[in-house]
């Protein structure tokens, strides 16, 4: 049985269980919470500001690359395809899976979980679960692109010869990455569990 | 719904699914998870705080070391440029961009430090038997809550990466500082999951009474 079928509420920081009408932990003091009651509009506030700052991400150039000879810019998929000329073919999956895989999976992952939980769903949860702390677990690794921005940039200013320098996408890629780490965080994964119907055995 | 309960303080809830467990003493080296979703909810390690401390300590001065000494180097048509880990944060300096120079910062360099000094300042007085100090408490829930903005090893990930795609076009140099980074990532993924929540908790209450 659950804590809130018992009528208590556990802190989710450190594990202790308290009658449900307590406010705050008293041993971590953490405020408690026996479900987040906005958890879906805060998810659905962080989602959608991901998706828009993920647009400007890929239209908007992420490198800006000068040489003796001539400038260009590059998109994430511009990089991506710029790796797999190179032929380094590993190296380019690497980076079209954290900057395009993960961060559209996730969008994809977090609208189900918030759907499913809206719509009283008690089926499939333990996909679901695991659905969420995978999303929990790998939102953070998009952040790769943003720092090979940075690495790039400081490292390749050799005067005239060639210099690369950051796009404005890094900025719209990273806010993008952070308000969907927000959306996972602000999901409650309990709420997934409480259609349960095998709870009361 | 109220029924008959044991002692609150023998109970454990999932904080990912709210199933209710009662604690038990678990043997030495294993684990226990939840019931519903398998979500590990304690996991015995007699010397895992000291064990923390001693690696959070040498993550510690390894990042001092990272941020410090020479990061990369790169050489091409007699042109050099080495950088260290804050030119790489320094890269997003200019323009609209700023902000971003201020969150990788704290990404790579400054919240890994925060969680490492919280981990050594809440869990130092526990291994020689003293009482926790004034807010060991805040301090490790802080360095827990940290945990998914603290993120050094996505950073070592993106070099390697970069590293590929200019070691096509000059010469590159690895210096100290990138392989002192290496080892506090490797050494912060060790002690991350010698980190038992529950036990942590169970141990500072232990030394408060």
């Amino acid at each position: 049985m659950s804590a809130r079928t018992a009528g208590l509420v556990a802190c989710r920081n450190c594990g202790q269980v308290h009658q449900i009408d307590t406010a705050r932990c008293k041993r971590c003091d953490s405020p408690l919470q026996s479900r987040d009651a906005q958890s879906l509009q805060k998810v659905w506030a962080w989602l959608i500001a991901g998706i828009i700052a993920y647009i400007p991400a890929n239209t908007y150039p992420m490198l800006l690359t000068s040489t003796l000879t001539d400038r260009s810019e590059s998109t994430i998929i511009g990089g991506v395809i710029e790796l797999v000329d190179y032929g380094a073919i590993g190296i380019a999956l690497v980076v079209f899976v954290a900057s395009v895989v993960i961060p559209v999976g996730k969008f994809v992952a977090i609208m189900y979980l918030a759907i499913s939980v809206q719509r009283g769903s008690y089926r499939n949860q333990h996909g679901r679960h695991r659905a969420y702390d995978v999303v929990e677990f790998i939102g953070r690794w998009s952040m790769i692109d943003v720092f090979v921005v940075a690495i790039l940039s400081a490292l390749v200013q050799l005067a005239t010869i060639a210099t690369i320098n950051p796009g404005i996408a890094a900025v719209s890629f990273a806010l993008s990455v952070i308000f969907t780490m927000l959306a996972a965080q602000s999901f409650d994964p309990r709420l997934i569990w409480d259609a349960d119907r095998t709870i009361h055995d | 719904m109220r029924v008959d309960l044991p002692h609150l303080d023998d109970l454990v809830a999932c904080p990912q699914c709210d199933t209710l467990h009662l604690a038990a003493d678990l043997p030495e080296g294993t684990r226990a998870c939840c019931q519903r979703c398998g979500h590990v909810l304690m996991s015995a390690q007699k010397t895992a705080v000291a064990r923390i401390i001693s690696l959070a300590l040498t993550a510690f001065v390894l990042m001092i070391a990272a941020v410090s000494f020479p990061f990369l180097a790169l050489d091409a048509g007699g042109v050099r440029n080495a950088t260290s880990v804050i030119d790489a944060v320094l890269a997003f300096r200019n323009g609209l961009a700023f902000p971003l120079a201020i969150a990788v910062a704290f990404f790579i360099v400054v919240l890994p430090l925060m969680r490492l000094s919280a981990l050594i300042y809440a869990l130092g007085p526990l291994v020689t038997g003293r009482k926790p100090r004034p807010g060991a408490r805040v301090a490790f829930g802080l360095a827990e809550k940290l945990r998914p903005w603290s993120m050094a090893e996505i950073f070592i990930v993106g070099v390697t990466v970069a590293l590929i795609k200019v070691a096509g076009m000059a010469a590159v140099t690895i210096g100290p500082a990138f392989w002192a980074f290496a080892g506090v990532v490797v050494i912060t993924i060790l002690k991350d999951q010698l980190i038992c929540r529950y036990s942590i908790w169970e141990a500072l209450d232990k030394a408060r009474a």
